[in-house]
């Protein structure tokens, strides 16, 4: 694995916000196929990481580059286009569209009609393509077994649901990345093994490279290849889930300064 | 089952096509049409009266689209798009004068000008939201009047510009009679266009747009370019409607195009439905015909004695005027999704009767 060049390089990335420091110096790389998490005590830094690869933030300090190409300064829709999806840890559904719209969205890069041929619908070729595109979105929609829901106003929906349909706008990008901030967050232990199983499925037979914040340490220790933990900004620790687990510098940022205790309940979350 | 359909029992959809239609069903489809014919008869069933009602309805309905793409569907908002149909109509009479391009042609042209207009305008769109791009197209508004006053050359200044009539094949369109069929045929292109518009790409960007700007950009969208182009569009929709008025009335003069039409035609959105296209034909329906039902309820109570007093008549006036107020404050209270949500309503009152749900 490690042959390959990463699919996504971040370089001493600093993120600076007047006088609050939300990252400083943060290195790390992701290999094509990989899934990596990053976990961290709350306000830490991981959503502000995810942004500064999605192209919310763009950071003070440093690089991002996604297949081997400089992406720093580049807009989230740019960035879209090349390959990087994501969903966000509080719900960003389109509300008053319906499940399907959501999931067509997440094709919008992909299509190529426009408001001229757009408008003329039967003429221009446009209705093919919807309705191309919209077999590839019923994939999707089998795929995470929402098709009951696919004309429910997404605003409506439960919570867990609409976390799903964000996933499913997310996959219809058809990313190579794909960045999930907190997938699993309020939702209850079915919910969350459905989650998971759908994650390891986008990872192995999608193909997507998988980088995601989690802080269900359960799943994060199962399903991971790499872990990478933030505290206060800084990365304390990266490699592999039990390595990272056994870490004392992690020990003492989720549980204080008492990290000699060997027998401890390590499911902090 | 979440997602309520208000299809009947057994009608179900097994293609892709099927269900990208614009109409529920084939029977809905069917009564369209055949509303539009029975609406192509009216010339012929009813006086000069409804049909002038008709053409204004089809003027204003077209630009009210406009308003609504951009208001409704993208989420920005205008308090400029009276100027934007005068400008097509003084585009169109301006073209047509100068050019000598045909007038069903110099129509959308105007359009596309009164486009390349509105994205100019439409720039600090790009930047700022809410009331402040509120007041950013109130600029837009006062200054497109300005210029209608003083650029003699474009619309000929305070005297106004003379816009000819519709010419198709040879044959000048004069009388309301045939106006009627040439405002019809706008009207239901310029809504197929729409509705299509909706249901494809960008389309969905603007909701997108509207409902959560920060996602759609994660999505790929880029904000910039479709806030202009909401603008853009709707603009042209202006355009055309502002065309047909002037070509209509054969003479366009800088005074009609004031921000009290803008107010209206915030009003026929807001009260159709905002975001919904058949809801702006609704809302432009509702808000051309509420002054005249209330002139004939006027004049209906002008048979009683104490109504024919001079202080009466007088005030009854007003209450024309004071209505419209009433009946978009009325829809803000009680309906503020519009008259296309209580259409939807009654339909599933109707499809679920004796049940509520």
């Amino acid at each position: 694995m490690t042959s390959q060049s990463p699919i996504l390089e971040i370089s001493d990335v600093s993120l600076v916000f007047g006088g609050v420091r939300a990252l400083s110096d943060v290195s790390f790389s992701v290999q094509p196929g990989e899934l990596f998490s990053i976990i961290g005590p709350n306000g830490a830094g991981k959503t502000s990481m995810l942004n500064c690869v999605s192209g919310r933030y763009t950071p003070t300090m440093g690089s991002v580059s996604f297949k081997g190409q400089d992406v720093t300064g580049l807009k989230p829709n740019d960035r879209a286009e090349l390959g990087i999806g994501r969903t966000f840890q509080n719900l960003a559904l389109f509300g008053h569209m319906n499940v399907l719209d959501n999931i067509m969205v997440g094709r919008h890069h992909l299509l190529k009609n426009n408001f001229v041929n757009g408008p003329l619908y039967w003429f221009g070729g446009a209705q093919k393509e919807e309705l191309e595109h919209r077999r590839f979105c019923e994939d999707v929609i089998d795929f995470l077994e929402i098709s009951h829901i696919r004309k429910a106003t997404a605003g409506t929906l439960s919570y867990g649901l609409r976390k799903r349909v964000e996933l499913a706008r997310a996959v219809a990008l058809r990313p190579d990345l794909i960045l999930l901030d907190e997938p699993m967050a309020g939702m209850n232990l079915e919910e969350k093994e459905d989650m998971a199983r759908f994650i390891i499925d986008l990872n192995e037979e999608w193909g997507m490279t998988v980088v995601m914040i989690e802080h269900d340490m359960g799943v994060v220790m199962d399903i991971s290849n790499r872990v990478m933990v933030l505290d206060f900004g800084r990365k304390i620790a990266e490699g592999l889930p039990d390595d990272v687990m056994a870490n004392k510098h992690v020990k003492k940022a989720y549980l204080g300064e008492e990290d000699d205790d060997s027998d401890e309940d390590e499911q902090v979350a | 089952m979440a997602g309520f359909s208000l299809r009947p029992c057994g009608d179900f959809r097994t293609t892709y096509r099927q269900d990208t239609r614009i109409f529920d069903t084939t029977y809905i489809r069917n009564a369209a049409i055949l509303g539009i014919f029975a609406v192509a008869m009216i010339p012929f069933v009813l006086d000069g009266y409804y049909v002038n009602l008709f053409i204004q309805i089809s003027y204003f309905a077209i630009a009210a689209l406009g308003l609504n793409i951009l208001v409704g569907f993208t989420g920005q908002i205008s308090l400029g798009h009276a100027a934007f149909f005068g400008f097509g109509a003084f585009a169109s009479a301006w073209i047509n004068n100068t050019t000598g391009i045909p007038v069903l042609l110099s129509i959308p042209l105007a359009g596309l000008m009164t486009a390349a207009v509105g994205m100019l305008f439409g720039l600090p769109a790009a930047r700022i939201k809410g009331l402040y791009l509120a007041i950013a197209t109130l600029a837009a508004q006062f200054i497109l009047e300005d210029f209608f006053a003083r650029a003699e050359w474009f619309t000929g200044g305070s005297y106004g510009a003379a816009a000819n009539p519709i010419n198709v094949f040879g044959y000048e369109i004069y009388d309301d009679f045939s106006f009627f069929y040439v405002a019809l045929f706008f009207l239901v292109v310029m809504y197929l266009l729409g509705t299509n518009l909706m249901r494809t790409r960008d389309g969905r960007a603007f909701v997108a747009v509207r409902d959560h700007y920060l996602s759609a950009e994660i999505m790929g969208i880029n904000l910039t370019k479709y806030r202009l182009m909401s603008f853009a569009i709707s603009s042209f929709y202006a355009g055309v409607g502002g065309a047909m008025y002037g070509h209509y009335l054969g003479f366009v003069s800088a005074e009609g195009f004031t921000i009290l039409l803008s107010i209206q035609f915030l009003g026929m959105i807001i009260i159709g439905g905002l975001g919904s296209v058949k809801g702006t034909l609704m809302g432009t329906v509702f808000m051309v015909l509420l002054p005249e039902v209330m002139e004939s309820g006027v004049s209906a109570l002008s048979v009683f004695e104490w109504a024919s007093s001079t202080a009466v008549t007088d005030g009854l006036a007003y209450i024309k005027e004071m209505a419209i107020g009433l009946a978009i404050i009325l829809f803000l209270i009680f309906e503020p999704d519009g008259l296309a949500h209580r259409w939807q309503q009654i339909r599933a009152y109707w499809k679920l009767y004796p049940f509520s749900y």
